[in-house]
C-alpha cells in the first residue's frame, strides 16, 4: 500500500493579457500594422485611396455642374461631372418614348405594379385574397399603359419605354416564367418518356442559343409564320421569347433543388396516400425550392438586366432609352457617362433589393433547420 | 383458418433484370396478427414489406391486401395505402413542416378532414407515443427516439388496419430502442396488425405471433418465436440465430 499523498491547491491569480486584444486600436494594429510589410501596405493603400477617394470627390462633387446647362458642362468637361444631363434628359432616360403629356400613366401604372410585388414578397400578405389583387392590378396596369378606353388616348405598345419597360419586362417575365421552370423541371424527372424528353430539348433547345437571337427571332421571324396583321404586338412576342429563355435557365436551377431531395420524403408521402400533385405542392417543392432560393434569385436579378437586350428589337427600355435620348444630341452625347452613372444607379437599387429579399427568405426557410 | 388480410402467392420480383429479389413468395398474414420479419442483409425482407404497400412493385404472382388485388392501377393502390402505415428506418419526417403539421396533413389532404378535428386527432396519437409536448417543434429539433414516435404516430393517423414497420430502431442509439420498442409493443396489445422487419429479437419474443426468416429472396422458416428461438428447423436459420444472439 503506498501512503496516502495529499496535494494542496495553489491557486494562480489571474493577470491581464500581454497585448491588448480588444476595441478598435488592437484591431487595427493586429490587422494593419503587425509586421513592417503589414504597415507599409497598409500606408500605400491609405495612399492610393486617399488619392482616389480625393480625385472621385472632386470630379463628381467639388467641380461637377449640376444644372443642366450644356455651355458650364463643357468648361469643366474632364475635370467634373456634368449631373445636368440628368437633369435635363430625365424624362426621356426614365419613360423613354412615351408622350410627356401622358407621363404620369407609366409613373402610376409602375408603382401600382412595384407595389404589388413588394406586397407579394411579404409573409403578411400571403393570403387567399392576394390572387385577387393580382386579377384587378394586372389589367389596371395595361389599362393605365396603354389607354383606348376610360378617356385615356391610347399610346402604342412601340412608345413604351425607359424604367417602367424594364420594370414591365422584368416583373410579368420572372412571374410567368416560374411556374413554367416549376412544371420544366417536374417534367425532366417525369416517369413518362414524352414528357421527359418533351422538357429535354425546350430546355436543351434553349439553353444553346443566346438571349439576343431568342428576341429576335421573336421579332422578326414569328411573323413570317402567321398571316399579316394577326401576329401578337411585338411587345408581347418579346415577353414571350423572355419568359421562355428564363424559365430554362430556372428550371434547371429547380431540378437541382429537387435532386437534393431524399427518396424517403416521397416514399412517406406515398405511404400517406398522397396524390402526385399534392405530393410535389407539400412535400417536394417547399424543401427543393428553399434549397436553391439564392440561385433562383441570381436567375431574377439576370433576367433583370437582361431586359436591356430589348433594345435589339427596337424596344427602348432604360438603356435603350438613354442611348436614344443622347445620341440624337450633339450638345448631351459627350456627357453619356454621367447619364450612364444614373441608370447604373437605378439598376443597383432593383438588384441589391432582390438580393436582400433573397437574404431574408433564407434566414425564414433556416427556422424549420435549427436543432 | 380465419381469412387473411394480406395475402402473397407465387409472388416473384426482380431488380432488374438479374436480381432477382423475392422468389415464389407465398404469405398469408391473418387480421390482427403481429409479424417479425428477420434475415441476413440483402435477403429481400425490406422489399416483401414494402411490396405491401406498392411502394414497391411484383412482377409475377398475386398481391391481395384487404380484399384489393395490387396492380398498377392506381385506384386499387390509393386503396391500399388508406389501410396501410409505414415506418421507415430513416424516420422520413418532414424537416419542413412541424411536428403536427407532419401529423395533420394526410387527414386534412387525402380525408379532407376539417383542420380542427385532424389537429384533435393528432393530438390524441402523439399522447399516445407520449410526445405531445413536442407538437410545435420541427422534426430536426427532436432526438432520433422522438423523431421515430412521431413518425408512428404520422402513420397511426390515418387509422390503418396495417402496420408496416421497416426496421424502425435500426439507425437510432442504443438508449433511444428502447423508447421506440415500448411504443410498439403497446401498439401490438391494441390489436393492429403488424408486420415489422427488425433484428430485435427481444421485441420479437415479447409481442410476435410467429417470426418470419429470409434468406436470399426466400421466406426459409416461418414459426411461433418460441419454436424459431429455441428450435430452429433451417439450417440457415440456426446460423442467422448463432450470429446475432452469439455475442
Amino acid at each position: 500500500m503506498s501512503a496516502i499523498v495529499s496535494e494542496i491547491f495553489q491557486p494562480i491569480p489571474p493577470r491581464l493579457a500581454p497585448v491588448k486584444t480588444e476595441g478598435t486600436l488592437a484591431w487595427i494594429r493586429l490587422n494593419l500594422f503587425s509586421n513592417v510589410w503589414s504597415s507599409a501596405a497598409t500606408l500605400i493603400a491609405l495612399v492610393l485611396i486617399t488619392y482616389g477617394a480625393n480625385r472621385l470627390l472632386s470630379w463628381g462633387l467639388l467641380n461637377a455642374v449640376f444644372v443642366p446647362d450644356a455651355n458650364q458642362c463643357q468648361v469643366v468637361r474632364g475635370n467634373g461631372a456634368c449631373w445636368g444631363v440628368v437633369s435635363e434628359k430625365f424624362n426621356f432616360i426614365v419613360f423613354g418614348r412615351y408622350p410627356v403629356s401622358e407621363q404620369w400613366r407609366p409613373f402610376a401604372a409602375t408603382a401600382l405594379l412595384i407595389a404589388l410585388l413588394v406586397a407579394s414578397c411579404t409573409r403578411a400578405f400571403w393570403k387567399r385574397w392576394l390572387i385577387g389583387v393580382w386579377a384587378v392590378v394586372v389589367p389596371a396596369y395595361f389599362v393605365l399603359m396603354r389607354g383606348g378606353i376610360l378617356g385615356l388616348p391610347e399610346v402604342p405598345t412601340d412608345l413604351w419605354g425607359g424604367l417602367p419597360l424594364t420594370v414591365m419586362l422584368a416583373a410579368f417575365g420572372i412571374v410567368l416564367a416560374f411556374p413554367i421552370a416549376l412544371l420544366v423541371a417536374l417534367g425532366r424527372r417525369s416517369k413518362l418518356p414524352a414528357i421527359r424528353s418533351l422538357c429535354v430539348v425546350y430546355v436543351e433547345l434553349i439553353r444553346g442559343v443566346p438571349l439576343i437571337s431568342v428576341l429576335f427571332m421573336a421579332s422578326f421571324m414569328f411573323p413570317l409564320f402567321l398571316p399579316a396583321n394577326k401576329s401578337p404586338d411585338v411587345l408581347v412576342r418579346v415577353l414571350a421569347g423572355i419568359t421562355l429563355f428564363s424559365a430554362a435557365y430556372l428550371a434547371e436551377v429547380v431540378r437541382g433543388g429537387l435532386q437534393a431531395i431524399a427518396k424517403g420524403q416521397v416514399e412517406a408521402a406515398d405511404t400517406l396516400g398522397l396524390s402526385y400533385w399534392q405530393t410535389q405542392r407539400k412535400i417536394v417543392l417547399p424543401q427543393a425550392l428553399t434549397l436553391v432560393v439564392p440561385s433562383i434569385v441570381n436567375n431574377f436579378i439576370g433576367i433583370f438586366k437582361d431586359t436591356s437586350l430589348v433594345t435589339i428589337v427596337s424596344l427602348y427600355e432604360l438603356t435603350g432609352a438613354l442611348e436614344l435620348a443622347l445620341n440624337s444630341d450633339a450638345h448631351w452625347r459627350p456627357f453619356k457617362l454621367e447619364a450612364y452613372l444614373f441608370i447604373v444607379l437605378i439598376y443597383f437599387i432593383f438588384c441589391f433589393s432582390m438580393s436582400r429579399y433573397s437574404l431574408w427568405i433564407e434566414k425564414q426557410v433556416k427556422r424549420s433547420k435549427v436543432r | 383458418m380465419n381469412e387473411s388480410i394480406i395475402s402473397f402467392k407465387k409472388v416473384n420480383k426482380w431488380y432488374g433484370n438479374s436480381f432477382h429479389v423475392l422468389r415464389d413468395i407465398d404469405l398469408d398474414v391473418r387480421a390482427g396478427e403481429r409479424i417479425v420479419v428477420c434475415g441476413p442483409s440483402g435477403s429481400g425482407k425490406s422489399t416483401l414489406i414494402r411490396c405491401v404497400n406498392r411502394l414497391e412493385e411484383h412482377q409475377e404472382g398475386v398481391i391481395r391486401v384487404d380484399g384489393v388485388e395490387l396492380s398498377d392501377d392506381s385506384k386499387a393502390i390509393e386503396l391500399v395505402r388508406k389501410q396501410v402505415g409505414m415506418v421507415f428506418q430513416q424516420f422520413n419526417l418532414f424537416p419542413h413542416l412541424t411536428v403536427l403539421e407532419n401529423l395533420t396533413l394526410a387527414p386534412t389532404w387525402v380525408m379532407k378532414m376539417p383542420k380542427a378535428e385532424a389537429e384533435e386527432r393528432a393530438m390524441q396519437q402523439l399522447k399516445r407515443v407520449r410526445i405531445a409536448e413536442q407538437a410545435g417543434k420541427y422534426p430536426l429539433q427532436l432526438s432520433g427516439g422522438q423523431q421515430q414516435r412521431v413518425a408512428i404516430a404520422r402513420a397511426l393517423c390515418l387509422k390503418p388496419k396495417i402496420m408496416l414497420f421497416d426496421e424502425p430502431t435500426s439507425a437510432l442509439d442504443p438508449e433511444m430502442i428502447k423508447e421506440v420498442l415500448d411504443v410498439m409493443t403497446e401498439l401490438a396489445q391494441q390489436g393492429i396488425t403488424m408486420l415489422c422487419v427488425t433484428h430485435e429479437m427481444g421485441f420479437a419474443k415479447a409481442v410476435a405471433d410467429r417470426v418470419i426468416f429470409m434468406d436470399q429472396g426466400q421466406i426459409v422458416e416461418q414459426n411461433s418465436p418460441s419454436e424459431f428461438f429455441n428450435n430452429p428447423r433451417n439450417e440457415r436459420s440456426r446460423d442467422f440465430l448463432s450470429k446475432i444472439l452469439g455475442h
